[in-house]
């Protein structure tokens, strides 16, 4: 597919071409306003682009949208079930509108609406988080579709239950459905056998997770001090540094020379006052390579 | 010994026959980065409603910046700051407007209003854009921009509320570059996150489970202690013990 999609003077989408393969799972890796939904909704035929063409499985998203509809399961960031309507009367509804019945893809929503069945004379409405996600799923399930689309299904989830969610994707992965899955949590591409790293409209990089991180050019040094914010900061006024990052207990540095002088750079830190400084270095992760080809927001000037 | 900014002994709240939060004592000194993790359902919402004022707890006790949560829950609204991830800027005002706003409703006089404008415009480098609508903002600068407002008017402690969901990695990280040096001129922060990473940037965490704080400590002790190599670890081993769901 090569697609624009134009919100006024606003590319959401600007001419991403890409394709996704029978079988796999492909992730939509990339923060807000980076064009995930709209592209989900062109692919989906909710959309139509304004340039550009795609097709899913063969047909045309604006001219087959007929043909395509029934392929899809969809499940959009917001929960768009009836509130008002229990657990199984919504999967019933969804079963129904596509021309199904439970009964008849039970095997498919199985392992996961089995966990939603204790309650499923609840309303909708009135479930937990991770359990409508799960509803969710269970209902974009229904009618078997060949492509699965998921529109960050983890946002806002905490890290137990997004780890389920992940594992109940490789199940479904295994059955032959297609999945395309967006996140804006970067080590969920590890998941994922290729991924589009995308940010305003652009994918950046499509790859698989491994090839994108081996392509990060410079050697990277996780450092580590005593105190995290004066080290950051001594970091960033280090005439050598090119990048400076947070991550968790270390800070990723990238160095203007492609061998970096390690015992320089630690008197440096140590002349600045910084106690048990160690410099190792690390593999780099998606995050890394994220940072590292993405254009950064403060240089955006707004009219 | 340093000033506590939060301090709570046996504070629980119970709906009907359930008990969100189960007698939670802890501590939070003035200046300190104080992570709030948890579960979803765990007990984290309904926990921070108590300590801002919003909700009173069943029994147990708890002061923020010394007003007690029963009697003075106006004086802690005063006091403190309150930034979410869900609502937090109207989108429909300009970024100046909004900074005008609240702080008509924190009571700062127009007098000392309008230097203060200048001055968080500047500090979030948002001067070019200030009579432009929040909406057309990019989402990390309107969270930036929101968490100026929300220590607007000074307050001893800033409460933030998953702030940086959905932001892109580096954006996040210049967040938290705005939460050190604030932390750094003594206001306390109180952070709730989903991203493990940013744990380990607070000088303590507590983690919330089942309505109990299950671990409380230093990122390194907490790592210790389970014998994990990451926050994350240590936070999966101890959310699968967990016996209630997500609500």
């Amino acid at each position: 597919m090569q697609v624009s999609k134009f919100f006024g003077k606003t590319a959401a989408v600007k001419e991403i071409s890409f394709q996704v393969n029978t079988g796999e799972l492909f992730g939509l890796i990339g923060p807000d306003g980076a064009g995930k939904t709209t592209l989900f909704r062109i692919i989906n035929t909710l959309l139509v682009p304004d340039s550009g063409t795609a097709t899913v499985f063969g047909k045309d998203v604006v001219g087959d949208y007929k043909e395509i509809r029934p392929l899809l399961g969809y499940m959009p960031g917001r929960f768009s079930l009836y509130q008002d309507l229990t657990v199984e009367e919504n999967l019933r509804f969804f079963a129904s509108v596509f021309g199904t019945t439970i009964e008849e893809n039970y095997e498919l929503v199985k392992p996961i609406y089995s966990q939603l069945e204790p309650f499923k004379n609840r309303l909708a409405g009135a479930l937990s988080g991770g359990m409508k996600q799960k509803l969710a799923l269970s209902c974009a399930l229904i009618h078997k579709p060949r492509l699965l689309l998921l529109d960050e299904p983890t946002t806002g989830v905490d890290a137990v239950s997004r780890k389920e969610f992940w594992e109940m994707l490789s199940v479904l992965k295994k059955q032959g459905i297609t999945i395309i899955v967006s996140t804006p949590y970067m080590d969920e591409a590890n998941l994922c056998d290729r991924v589009a790293l995308m940010q305003e409209g652009e994918i950046l990089q499509i790859d698989t997770p491994k090839n994108i991180v081996d392509a990060f050019e410079k050697p990277l040094l996780g450092i580590k001090a005593e105190n995290k914010y004066k080290l950051l900061q001594a970091l960033k006024k280090y005439p050598k540094a090119a990048s400076v990052h947070p991550f968790g207990e270390f800070i990723h540095y990238t160095d203007q020379d492609d061998a970096p002088d390690l015992n320089t750079l630690k008197n440096y830190l140590i002349n600045q006052g910084l106690e048990s400084v160690e410099i190792n270095y690390i593999k780099p992760n998606i995050e890394d390579s994220f940072m590292a080809l993405m254009h950064t927001q403060t240089e955006v000037v707004y009219e | 010994m340093s000033e506590l900014a939060i301090q709570t002994e046996n504070l629980t709240r119970k709906f009907g026959e359930f008990t969100a939060v189960d007698n939670i004592s802890f501590d939070v000194k003035q200046g300190e980065i104080f992570g709030f993790l948890g579960a979803n359902g765990a007990g984290k919402t309904t926990a921070m409603k108590m300590l801002t004022g919003l909700l009173n707890p069943t029994s147990g006790s708890a002061t923020v910046s010394g007003s007690d949560v029963y009697t003075q829950a106006e004086t802690i609204k005063k006091n403190i700051g309150y930034m979410s991830q869900k609502f937090s800027l109207y989108d429909d005002l300009t970024a100046e407007e909004n900074i005008q706003f609240y702080g008509g409703i924190y009571g700062i006089s127009d007098q000392d209003l309008s230097p203060k404008i200048d001055e968080v415009l500047e500090s979030v480098s948002l001067g070019s854009v200030r009579k432009q609508l929040v909406r057309s903002l990019p989402l990390g600068w309107k969270q930036k921009l929101a968490f100026s407002i929300a220590i607007l008017h000074q307050p001893k402690i800033v409460f933030l509320d998953e702030p940086t969901g959905g932001v892109d990695p580096v954006t996040r990280r210049q967040f938290w570059e705005k939460i050190y040096q604030v932390s750094d001129r003594g206001i306390t922060v109180f952070v709730t996150t989903h991203y493990m990473d940013e744990a380990e940037y607070c000088d303590r965490i507590s983690i919330m489970v089942d309505g109990r704080i299950d671990a409380l400590g230093t990122p390194d002790e907490l790592k210790e202690s389970f014998s994990s190599d990451s926050i994350e670890n240590v936070f999966i081993k101890l959310a699968r013990s967990a016996t209630r769901g997500d609500g």
